[in-house]
């Protein structure tokens, strides 16, 4: 009798299985630097809804998420730096086709120790003599860049090499995507590099700016000059002008067109758009002026594929380039 | 006679010097536990508040809670000891009480031990493969249990066969005498006698695989999830649902490690405060251990 009744439960169980929900679920995976906006996005998204729609936000960096985007795995792909030539080519093979759309500017940030006040401004060229690939073990003290500066060991600091944020700091300064010295503390946790930077009085380091304003107290920025003899100092107003050179970037969301079609992760999307202006500010980035926030809708409206930036990394994209160029896939 | 003295003057000496050794080498472990303990409750106490378990993440850190994380946490864990409990046990009485010992057999136990020292990310990195991309199970609760189970299954072995080799041989041989089979003998007597020594090993496997990050991460454990799955007890015919198997989740570990990656200090006193609860988790199954084991061992008469 015991074991009639347990029989009947366990082919109840059984039955159960199959009907696997595949219920109205928005995926999202990406950048760890587009996450705290696409988060924001999601949190006040999913209560506005009530819970009818969910949404997941994963985070295996830019390069990890276009893996799973272009295998047609995720919906929306978070990225900080435009799609590249070889995972266009990897969304092509797989019939993936992928709306771009700008969501927040963020600066990336050079940083020094309070205690250290000699080094309030570099320039790009100085920065690429530190950072380049053939500086390994040769340029070990502050003096070496610049002869007034003390004879002190240099101690550097910068985001681990799987990142986006490494992937444009090299690009920018030595002027070739992961081209970059070895013999630094690299990390992938931004906290490492504020502790390591903070405690020693000749670090040199870079990191999203969003790490830089939590910890202003402990940290001192270094104003960046494009070889124009104006150094300027990272903040939202000189991101937003355009002045704070090469150091800003857009970050991005990339919707595959199939995935827009379906009626949760257009809504998904569209609410992301109207609502970014407020949350990219809270979460410490910069938020676009609204007409390239209306640009995106309006590229999602009518299923405009393809990326602006033809598959390269590029350096200094200001807001007027972002509203001339036409997406081409 | 004075030698005879002095000798063993010196050997109580040598004595009282190991003991002393031992005894700071005992409380290395312990302060660093305590320590860690003490750390994680300064900054983590403060958050620890009924809203905490019930709320989602958020992105204002006083808002924040672990709800996702727990019930991930739990349900994995579920799947895990269902899965690993049974095939650890099985294997392990198969290998003490059935297995002839040839080189097979040989092989199977050099493997086993193998297995337990082969790095976490392996089974992640095996498991994408297999369950993610092969048997189509998703990124989900089911993949992950079963990750973790695989992981543990050689400490269940190993911790199964030790407490089966610890019955006498002579309960068995009274149990052939009688007539009994095998089976009726390992049923009856050999699994009984074990129990305590069997679940005490699961017990601290399983607080091995509640901490694990690494392989949950290649999965593709996702970090924002604020909704849970779907109930497992439904109101309407068959009133049980395994869709839950197939839901997305995150667990403690994942949910801590992004707090503590974010810029603001007030995300990294909820990981401390998640940290907390994981330890607790931890030592609430040790606890559960020490308990059956010394139940089991009270009702043992031979």
């Amino acid at each position: 009798m015991k074991k009639s009744i347990l029989f009947t439960f366990l082919a109840a169980l059984l039955a159960s299985i199959p009907a696997v929900a595949k219920a109205q679920i928005v995926q999202i995976d990406g950048s760890s630097t587009v996450f705290p906006v696409t988060e924001a996005v999601a949190e006040e998204f999913q209560k506005a809804k009530k819970g009818k729609i969910k949404v997941t936000v994963g985070i295996s960096g830019t390069g990890g998420g276009f893996k799973k985007f272009c295998r047609g795995e995720t919906d929306i792909q978070d990225a900080s730096r435009p799609i590249l030539k070889s995972e266009m080519a990897d969304c092509k093979k797989a019939g993936v086709e992928y709306i771009e759309l700008p969501v927040a500017f963020d600066a990336l940030t050079v940083m020094v120790n309070p205690k250290n006040d000699w080094a309030s401004a570099m320039t790009v060229a100085e920065l690429k003599k530190v950072w380049e690939p053939k500086a390994q073990g040769k340029i070990t003290n502050w003096n070496q860049i610049r002869p007034k500066w003390p004879n002190a060991a240099l101690k550097l600091f910068g985001a681990g090499a799987d990142s986006g944020t490494f992937d444009y700091f090299t690009e920018a300064i030595v002027g070739k995507a992961k081209s970059s010295r070895g013999d630094f503390t690299a990390s992938e946790d931004d906290n490492v590099l504020v502790q390591g930077i903070s405690n020693d009085r000749n670090a040199l380091g870079f990191f999203g700016y969003a790490y830089y304003a939590e910890n202003k107290d402990k940290l001192k920025a270094v104003s960046i000059d494009d070889g124009k003899g104006r150094p300027v100092a990272p903040s939202e107003k000189t991101v937003l002008d355009g002045t704070y050179q090469p150091l800003s970037r857009p970050i991005y969301i990339y919707v595959s067109r199939k995935a827009a079609a379906k009626p949760e992760v257009k809504e998904f999307v569209e609410f992301y758009l109207k609502n970014a202006p407020k949350l990219v500010k809270e979460v410490k980035y910069v938020p676009f002026p609204d007409k390239v926030y209306a640009l995106g809708a309006d590229r999602l409206k009518n299923g405009k594929a393809g990326t602006a930036f033809g598959g390269s990394a590029e350096v200094g994209v200001t807001i007027d380039d972002l509203l001339k160029r036409e997406p081409k896939l | 006679m004075n030698d005879l003295e002095k000798n063993t003057a010196r050997r109580k000496k040598i004595d009282a010097l190991f003991a002393v050794v031992g005894l700071l080498a005992t409380f290395v472990g312990l302060i660093t536990l305590a320590a860690l303990i003490l750390d994680l409750a300064i900054d983590g106490l403060g958050r620890l508040s009924p809203g905490f378990f019930t709320s989602f993440p958020s992105r204002f850190a006083s808002q924040a809670g672990i709800l996702s994380a727990w019930v991930g946490t739990t349900l994995v864990m579920l799947v895990t000891a269902f899965t690993a409990v049974p095939m650890g046990v099985a294997a392990g009485v198969y290998l003490e009480e059935y297995a002839r010992k040839n080189w097979l057999t040989a092989m199977i136990e050099i493997n086993i031990a193998n297995l337990a020292g082969v790095p976490s990310i392996v089974y992640g990195l095996m498991a994408l493969g297999l369950f993610v991309y092969q048997l189509d199970l998703g990124q989900s609760v089911l993949t992950a249990g079963l990750t973790l189970a695989l992981l543990i299954l050689p400490i269940v072995i190993v911790a199964t066969r030790e407490s089966i080799r610890a019955v006498p041989g002579s309960i068995r041989e009274a149990a052939y005498a009688l007539g009994a089979t095998k089976w009726q003998t390992v049923k009856d007597h050999v699994l009984p006698y074990s129990t305590g020594g069997i679940l005490t090993g699961v017990i601290i496997a399983l607080s091995r695989a509640i901490g694990e990050t690494a392989p949950l991460i290649t999965i593709g454990a996702l970090t924002f999830i604020a909704f849970l799955p779907e109930s497992p007890i439904k109101s309407e015919f068959p009133f049980v649902s395994l869709d839950w198997l197939m839901s997305p989740f995150t667990v403690m570990p994942i949910q801590m490690f992004n707090w503590i990656s974010r810029p603001q200090r007030d995300f990294h006193l909820n990981a401390a405060a998640a940290g907390l609860t994981l330890m607790v988790m931890t030592l609430a199954m040790n606890g559960i251990a020490i308990y059956l084991r010394y139940r089991f061992r009270k009702k043992i008469k031979w």
